[in-house]
């Protein structure tokens, strides 16, 4: 029974938080329809979350393309199946790859940064000035993240995806001998507009998963430089395992047959 | 509890509010009179920030009733709140400033996102209000980290008298300051709370900065105000509580934590 007891604990507590960040989910998405409304600070957060992740996340994707083409040329040419890596390549990266690497990525760069600015905001009472100031924080602050980050992400991923199927055709050009048009066309017969759109809508889904993270944590943060600290860790921890959860339930949703 | 007949622009009764196990708020009642200046005193950790931060609607109490103009904010909507909320203006301790904002758009930030005043039309309300508090043009387009403590608590001051409010907190303003800037914040307060006609309320713990803005002083002990009267008679209270704070002893009715446990 004593081992039962912190178990039990640990079960409410994950209902309490998950009904906790539903709760703030729900109100900062309501502010999404209600006047006013924000302009300025959803563009500074699309550029931010979408534009300033581009270098990071179309690296992040080159190299799994590159490494994709590699590993999958040495499994696949004992069987004589070259021909096939293309089609790996452009699968994976649509399906998979593109969307979860940079949402992780995304959850690194952005859902640390916000978490870690609004929960200095909160420390420094700067959020209870935004209150005083006739400015609802959640309407102010998170509102326009959650929406920018789920906008910027569908975009972000499809330049990703475009830059992870170019780092495969480079190796299979360069490296592995393929005829690089071949390559390409093979990449367009197999790819279907099924393929790309699942991973825009995971990347949406990706995106709001970081921002609410990294919003809820760092506006319901500690005191001190603890509490910053912890926030932060909460932030990237919970999106990232929240972006594999999601991308399981979301693949099986697409694609289970 | 005022010490006059003048009406009272907030009443506090009864409120108490409690985190967790301890209980910060045990039944506070204090009526801060109209277009007077009110000092809350207290050790740390009396309820001096709780209090303040329930008359703002930050923090909900779990009882009570808090009335500013007769309306009981506690049984209003989130609108109507919001209404009276424009009607306070508040300096923050730390000066929240926000980081990420020039300093007129600090200023500004009221009439801009509260009010959808247009920049062109805010700015130029920002530079007059730094003016009020002796920083010139050029400070404006600063950001908040290239300013001293004292200019930021000044800044701080400018946002809040920007909407001109009828009611203005100020949450221990001279902290951390040096004597010389305290009481500039100190006459700037008073000069501030003359112009406008302001009720103002004043948490803290500085007994200079006290003698220098109060026309009231209410002394708050364990969630609850022990003692409120005119700054004239602070001095002859005859109550011990205040008779240790104001003189700073360790010996008298007022346990503090001041040894090991």
């Amino acid at each position: 029974m004593p081992l039962l007891s912190p178990l039990g604990q640990l079960v409410l507590a994950l209902f309490a938080t998950s009904g906790r960040v539903t709760l703030f989910a729900l109100e900062a998405m309501s502010h999404w329809v209600r006047p006013p409304f924000y302009g300025r600070q959803l563009v500074r957060q699309i550029v931010e979350i979408g534009y300033f992740s581009l270098p990071v996340v179309g690296l992040t994707t080159l190299f799994t393309g590159m490494v994709l083409a590699l590993q999958a040329y040495t499994g696949f040419s004992q069987f004589n199946a070259e021909s096939t890596i293309a089609n790996l390549v452009v699968l994976a990266i649509t399906r998979e790859l593109g969307p979860v690497m940079a949402g992780l990525m995304v959850a690194g760069r952005v859902g640390a940064a916000m978490a870690a600015e609004l929960a200095t905001m909160r420390v420094t009472e700067q959020i209870d000035a935004l209150d005083t100031l006739s400015t609802p924080p959640m309407k102010y602050l998170v509102a326009p993240r959650l929406l920018a980050g789920t906008l910027a992400l569908p975009p972000l991923v499809a330049i990703g995806n475009v830059i992870g199927v170019m780092g495969g055709w480079l190796v299979g050009e360069q490296k592995l001998g393929f005829n690089g048009a071949a390559y390409l066309q093979a990449t367009m017969n197999f790819v279907s507009m099924d393929d790309v759109l699942s991973g825009l809508v995971k990347a949406a889904v990706f995106g709001f998963t970081v921002t609410l993270m990294g919003c809820y944590h760092g506006f319901n943060s500690g005191r001190g430089a603890q509490g910053v600290g912890a926030a932060t860790t909460n932030a990237v921890v919970s999106a990232s395992i929240l972006i594999l959860v999601f991308d399981y339930l979301l693949t099986e949703a697409f694609f289970a047959k | 509890m005022s010490a006059d007949q003048t009406p009272s622009k907030i009443a506090v009764r009864n409120v108490t509010k409690s985190f967790g196990r301890k209980q910060v708020l045990c039944g506070a009642d204090l009526l801060i009179p109209k277009g007077q200046s009110t000092v809350i005193i207290g050790g740390s950790g009396t309820g001096k920030s709780v209090l303040l931060k329930c008359i703002l609607g930050l923090i909900q109490p779990d009882s009570g009733t808090i009335e500013i103009d007769g309306v009981n904010i506690l049984a209003e909507g989130a609108q109507s709140r919001r209404d009276i909320r424009q009607k306070i203006g508040m300096l923050f301790q730390g000066g929240a400033l926000f980081d990420s904002l020039r300093v007129w758009e600090n200023v500004a930030f009221g009439l801009m996102q509260g009010d959808r005043m247009s920049a062109r039309d805010a700015k130029p309300i920002a530079i007059t209000k730094l003016g009020q508090v002796g920083l010139g043009p050029d400070v404006a387009d600063l950001f908040p980290a290239e300013l001293s403590g004292g200019m930021q608590k000044r800044v701080g001051l400018a946002r809040a008298i920007a909407r001109e409010p009828e009611i203005l907190f100020f949450d221990e303003p001279t902290t951390g300051l040096d004597p010389i800037m305290a009481g500039v914040i100190n006459d700037l307060i008073r000069q501030c709370v003359a112009d406008l006609g302001a009720t103002a309320v004043t948490i803290t713990h500085d007994m200079t900065s006290v003698r220098h803005i109060a026309d009231q002083v209410a002394m708050i002990y364990e969630g609850k105000f022990i003692w409120s009267g005119p700054i004239a008679d602070l001095d002859t209270s005859g109550n011990p509580y205040i008779n240790q704070f104001i003189h700073g002893r360790t010996q008298g009715p007022i346990a503090l934590q001041v040894r090991s446990a």
